[in-house]
C-alpha cells in the first residue's frame, strides 16, 4: 500500500477486497476495488450471469419534513411529485444555468422523507448545495456513513437474490425499491443499475455489509463473481449511463447531455428552469452523441474531435468495450452534426482516426 | 520467470538478442500493471528511435501505455499476430507476446540497460 493511500476512506469491505487480492485504486477519496479477475471477465459475467459490486463509497443525503417535496422539487430537473411511496426515479441536481451540481437517483421512502443517491465525489458539495436552499419544515441530513451499498447486476442477479429473501422480488419492478430482510439483516433493495442489467443495488447497515458480500457469492456459487470499478465504467458506457466528471458537468446542461427526459416543463418552477427554458427554444449549440471507431484505435476521455478540419469537440467517455468487442465513445458535436451516420475524425497521439456516429445505447439487453 | 538471457529497463521493456537482430516486447510486470490489454499501436519497419523514445503504445480496457526503445534500435518487424490478438501480451508477455523485431543501431546501450536480477529487484520494490 503507498503512502497516500493511507490518507483514502476505505468502505465496510475493504478488507474483504484486499483479501480477494483485488486490484486496489484511489477513486473520488476512497480505495476502491478496480478489478478482481480481469475487466473483461468480469464485465462479459455481468452480461451473462452476474457481477457484484461494493459501491458503498456513493453518498446518501436524505431530506425530510413537511416541505421536503418542495426542496427536492426545487434542486432537481425530474418531478418529484409523480413518485409514489417505494419508488424511484434519475435526476439531475442543478445550478441557475441548467449545468450539473450532480445526477442523481431520488427514491421516495414515505410522503415527506426523500432518499438521494449521489456520486462519491459531489457528496459534500451536493449536501451544501441542498441545504443552501432550504426553508421551512426541512432537514438535509447527509447520512452517507449510515450506509454501504451493494449492487448485483446480470440475468442471474434476481435467481441468486430471491433465495436469500421470503419477499417476492418480481414484485419489485424496474426502479421501484422495497425495504425488505435479506438473510436476517434490514436492507432498502432496489431494483436500479449502472450496467444496463436487470438487477438489485442494496443499502444496508455498514455493519451487515461483509456479511450479505459473503453470502451472496455462496449462495451465487459459480453464477456471480465479484466485480470492480474497471467493469463498472466499462458496462455503464455500453449502457450510455453518464458519468457525472466525464460526460456531464457543471459546464454542460441537462438539454446538451441529451437528458430532456428527466427535465419535467410541466411541474413548475425549479431551479435552472429559465436558463434551460430559454436554451430550449433558440436550441442547443451541442449534443452528446456516441460514437464507434471506424479506423483501429481507442478514443479515450478528452481527446479531441474534428470535423471537416476544424475542432468540433472533445470526447467524454472512450473505451474498447469489452462485451461489444469493439471501441465506443461519447462526444460533445456541434448540433447540425450530432446525427446518426456522421463521419467526424478523432486525434489520437498527433494522427486523425475517423468515427462515426451510431444509435445508443450501445448495448440493450434481450427481452427489455 | 525473467530469462536470464534478456535485457530489461526501468519502463518495464524486455530485448532478447537474437543473432543480428533482437526482440522487444513489455514484461510480464507490466502486462499484470495493465490489466487487460486490448490495443496495439506499433510504427512500421524501417522507423528509427534512440534509446529512450517512445515508439508505440500498448492500451489497456482502463488506460493508454506508452513503449520505450530500449536501445537505439530500427523497426524490422512488427508482430502481426500480437496486432490482431493483444492479449498475446497478457498470456504470455516474455514469448508470443513480442512488439518488434529491431536492429540495434548502438551496441553500446545494450550496457545501460538491467539483468534479470536488477529487474526483479526493481519490480520487487514496486510491490511494496
Amino acid at each position: 500500500m503507498t503512502e497516500a493511500s493511507q490518507d483514502l476512506k476505505k468502505t465496510p469491505l475493504h478488507a474483504v477486497h484486499e483479501a480477494a487480492g483485488a486490484k486496489m485504486v484511489p477513486f473520488a477519496g476512497w480505495h476502491m476495488p478496480v478489478e478482481y479477475s480481469g475487466v473483461i471477465h468480469e464485465h462479459n459475467a455481468v452480461r451473462s450471469s452476474a457481477g457484484l459490486f461494493d459501491v458503498s463509497h456513493m453518498g446518501e443525503i436524505e431530506v425530510r419534513g413537511k416541505d421536503a417535496l418542495a426542496l427536492v422539487q426545487k434542486v432537481t430537473t425530474n418531478n418529484v411529485a409523480k413518485l409514489a411511496l417505494n419508488q424511484a426515479q434519475y435526476s439531475a441536481l442543478v445550478y441557475p444555468q441548467g449545468t450539473f451540481v450532480d445526477d442523481l437517483l431520488v427514491y421516495r421512502i414515505s410522503q415527506d422523507h426523500f432518499f438521494l443517491c449521489v456520486n462519491a465525489s459531489n457528496t459534500n458539495k451536493d449536501y451544501e448545495y441542498i441545504r443552501s436552499h432550504a426553508g421551512g419544515n426541512v432537514s438535509v441530513v447527509n447520512t452517507s456513513d449510515h450506509y454501504a451499498q451493494i449492487a448485483i447486476q446480470g440475468p442471474r442477479a434476481i435467481p441468486i437474490l430471491q433465495k436469500m429473501t421470503a419477499f417476492d422480488l418480481n414484485g419489485v419492478k424496474y426502479y421501484w425499491f422495497r425495504h425488505l430482510d435479506l438473510e436476517g439483516e434490514d436492507v432498502m433493495a432496489a431494483r436500479t443499475g449502472y450496467t444496463g442489467e436487470d438487477g438489485f443495488e442494496i443499502f444496508c447497515a455498514p455493519s451487515t455489509a461483509v456479511h450479505l458480500w459473503n453470502r451472496i457469492l455462496e449462495i451465487g456459487g459459480n453464477h456471480v463473481i465479484p466485480a470492480g470499478l474497471g467493469a463498472r465504467d466499462t458496462l455503464r458506457l455500453e449502457a450510455k449511463m453518464v458519468l457525472y466528471g466525464n460526460d456531464i458537468d457543471d459546464t454542460t446542461t441537462v438539454l446538451e447531455a441529451d437528458l430532456e427526459w428527466i427535465v419535467k416543463w410541466e411541474k413548475g418552477d425549479f431551479i435552472g428552469r429559465p436558463a434551460l427554458r430559454k436554451q430550449k427554444e433558440s436550441g442547443i449549440e451541442r449534443k452528446l452523441v456516441g460514437f464507434e471507431m471506424i479506423d483501429r484505435g481507442i478514443a479515450r476521455h478528452g481527446y479531441d474531435a474534428h470535423i471537416a478540419g476544424n475542432r468540433a469537440g472533445s470526447v467524454t467517455s472512450g473505451t474498447f468495450a469489452p462485451f461489444l468487442k469493439k471501441a465506443i465513445g461519447l462526444v460533445y458535436l456541434p448540433v447540425e452534426h450530432a446525427v446518426l451516420d456522421q463521419e467526424f475524425e478523432i486525434e489520437i497521439r498527433g494522427k486523425r482516426h475517423r468515427a462515426l456516429v451510431v444509435p445508443t445505447p450501445f448495448y440493450r439487453r434481450p427481452n427489455q | 520467470m525473467y530469462p536470464q538471457d534478456y535485457h530489461y529497463t526501468k519502463e518495464h521493456e524486455w530485448l532478447k538478442p537474437e543473432g543480428a537482430h533482437a526482440l522487444v516486447g513489455i514484461t510480464v510486470y507490466a502486462q499484470k500493471e495493465l490489466g487487460d490489454i486490448v490495443y496495439v499501436d506499433l510504427p512500421p519497419a524501417g522507423k528509427k528511435y534512440n534509446a529512450g523514445e517512445p515508439f508505440g503504445t500498448v492500451e489497456s480496457v482502463k488506460a493508454v501505455s506508452e513503449i520505450y526503445a530500449p536501445v537505439s534500435m530500427e523497426i524490422m518487424e512488427l508482430n502481426q499476430q500480437v496486432i490482431q490478438q493483444p492479449e498475446l501480451i497478457n498470456q504470455d508477455a516474455h514469448e508470443k507476446g513480442w512488439l518488434v523485431k529491431v536492429k540495434v543501431t548502438n551496441e553500446s546501450d545494450l550496457e545501460g540497460l538491467l539483468t534479470a536480477e536488477e529487474y526483479q529487484e526493481l519490480i520487487s520494490k514496486d510491490q511494496h
